[in-house]
């Protein structure tokens, strides 16, 4: 059996106490809810996209310490960055947490060798399958939020 | 005899069950509840001597299946003191029973114009139907609110319910453990001319029921939170309401005949019971009240009165401030669930700590969403005590909260 250990990281715990890009970004930057409909997760990330850069980005909503831990990295793992290199990002940490992208041969070869970094931590959620959901939360909302139109 | 938890313990399997060790700590009963080894026995004894269709062929086996099927029927007329037993209808489960009212009885008395009463604490199952039918007619939906301590806030009632045509609400909530003042809403649902709808989901598992004194029109409820198996819920309505309602599924059973142009509906309680009905899940279901019955509804309602008494008490006393429960302060008012919130523990995290120790609590919205937002949670852990939770289940839950604040503690 997993211990607690392999789930609540130091550094998730820390993310968790201190998320990092935490409020919201008037309009027109873009904006996407995320829910967890099973447990009532609430995830509500802004975006600023200038061209193909990811220039600032907010973090709200309320959750477990899964997921807000993984929206704080998360956020700090993307901003500043460039779209591509981001949606590559998004497609490395989903397969780390064992999710198989549906027609996989459209969204493209994941790159392993993109680097995780403080992320890596949330790779003892996959011995708890039914927090999955809670690491992947963000970064789905993530996704929503770079396919919305500004507002 | 005296009720000893301990000992209704050993009826159940499962309960025996030690993973890593550690005994099973089952505190999730307001969810669905664990079953006896009667209930087992029963229905395994029926699969492998009885089985067979009920009400429709003259053999031995048919004939046997349908008095062990309006066997069940029977116990639970009694269990609950229903006048009659073609008033007790088999349903999937409450869900189904609630939604049978609501497109049964509702779609037929409901209108543009006309409203029903709800309260915020309703269980979706109590909410939603009444939604996806007002969308169609037009009716309006008025809410009774709460009071800060989690009961019903009856100030209005009268108000809330002047011209309304029906009010549903529970006996005692799913979430918050309250037990609400059934017959007190019953009589001014009378007087204002509404009918009156129980969901007693969370109150026949623990408490005597008594459908006559309360003076209800329908009652619903589900026989997997009263050691029953699941797949089978009970609806009891007055006869009058039921026989001026028109069916609900269409189907086998249900009909007394069918021409090229119409059919003609059975009798109660075939008329609402269409298809091959939960057959074996009757049986158990009526094993179930054999087993409640034969401990006494009375001595399980003392028994979770002060267990839940213990539980609130070890919580507070270890840690105070830091820990909340959500509803009532008493527990003459309350059921034995507590939802809980620990300062800066989100109750995911509390659920996924006490399942280190084997300890089955939900965390999350219980599906009752309106009653979350207006506590202001996303989100509740809540631990359900039942007739076979003893104070060491108590105890091992107020011990291994302390790893949660330890964690998390800011
Ligand atoms: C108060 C209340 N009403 C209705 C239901 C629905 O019961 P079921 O899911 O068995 O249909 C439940 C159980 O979850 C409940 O607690």
């Amino acid at each position: 059996m997993p211990g607690l250990e392999d789930l609540y990281r130091e550094i998730i715990l820390d993310h968790y106490r201190t998320p990092r890009n935490r409020g919201e970004l008037p309009p027109p930057a873009r904006m996407a809810e995320g829910h967890n409909p099973l447990c009532g997760d609430e995830i509500h990330v802004y975006l600023d996209v200038q061209g193909d850069t990811i220039v600032d980005v907010k973090i709200s909503g309320q959750g477990c310490s899964i997921s807000q831990s993984s929206a704080s990295m998360m956020s700090a793992a993307v901003k500043g960055k460039n779209i591509n290199d981001v949606l590559a990002l998004v497609k490395r940490f989903k397969q780390m947490m064992s999710i198989e992208e549906e027609n996989a041969d459209t969204t493209g070869e994941i790159d392993t060798s993109i680097k995780l970094g403080d992320l890596e931590a949330l790779q003892g959620v996959v011995k708890f399958p039914v927090r999955i959901k809670c690491a992947t939360l963000a970064w789905n909302t993530l996704v929503q939020a770079l396919e919305s139109p500004e507002r | 005899m005296t009720f000893d938890a301990s000992v209704v313990r050993r009826d159940f399997p499962v309960l025996q069950r030690v993973i890593n060790g550690k005994p099973l700590v089952y505190l999730d009963s307001a969810n669905t509840s664990q079953k006896p080894d009667s209930v087992i026995t029963a229905i395994d004894h029926f699969l492998r001597n009885s089985y067979g269709p009920i009400n429709r062929s003259a053999y031995l086996l048919a004939s046997e299946a349908t008095d062990a099927y309006e066997g069940a029927r029977s116990k639970v007329r009694k269990f609950i003191n229903a006048p009659q037993a073609h008033e007790i209808v088999f349903t999937k489960n409450a869900t189904e029973a609630l939604n049978l009212i609501a497109r049964s009885w509702g779609s037929t008395n409901l209108g543009a114009g006309d409203s029903i009463v709800l309260t915020h604490m309703e269980h979706h199952a109590n909410i939603v139907p009444w939604q996806m039918l007002a969308a169609e007619k037009g009716f309006e939906i008025r809410w009774i609110p709460l009071t800060s301590d989690g009961q019903l806030d009856l100030s209005d009632l009268n108000t809330l319910l002047d011209g309304a045509k029906a009010i549903s609400f529970t006996a005692m909530s799913n979430v918050l453990g309250t037990i609400t003042p059934v017959e007190q809403i019953v009589s001014a649902a009378h007087r204002a001319g509404a009918i009156a709808i129980v969901d007693a989901c969370q109150s026949v598992p623990h408490m005597p029921t008594d459908v006559q004194a309360w003076d209800a029109d329908f009652v619903a409820f589900s026989s997997h939170k009263m050691c029953g198996p699941s797949g089978i819920g009970v609806l009891w309505g007055r006869e009058s309401l039921l026989d001026a309602m028109p069916p609900f599924l269409g189907g086998g059973n249900m009909i007394a005949d069918v021409k090229l142009e119409g059919f003609k509906c059975a009798e109660l309680p075939a008329k609402f019971e269409a298809g091959t009905p939960p057959i074996v899940e009757a049986v158990g279901l009526g094993a179930a009240v054999d087993y409640l019955t034969s401990l006494g509804m009375e001595s399980v309602r003392a028994h979770e009165v002060e267990i839940t008494a213990y539980a609130m008490r070890s919580l507070k006393d270890r840690y105070g401030e830091r820990i909340t429960i959500h509803g009532p302060t008493s527990p003459a008012c309350r059921g034995a669930t507590l939802s809980i919130a620990l300062e800066g523990v989100h109750p995911h995290d509390v659920s996924q700590i006490l399942d280190q120790e084997n300890i089955c609590v939900r965390a999350g919205h219980h599906c009752a969403k309106p009653l979350m937002r207006i506590l202001g949670v996303t989100a509740t852990a809540r631990a359900s005590f039942y007739l076979y939770n003893t104070e060491s289940d108590a105890d091992i839950l107020t011990d291994t909260l302390v790893g949660a604040f330890d964690l998390f503690g800011m």
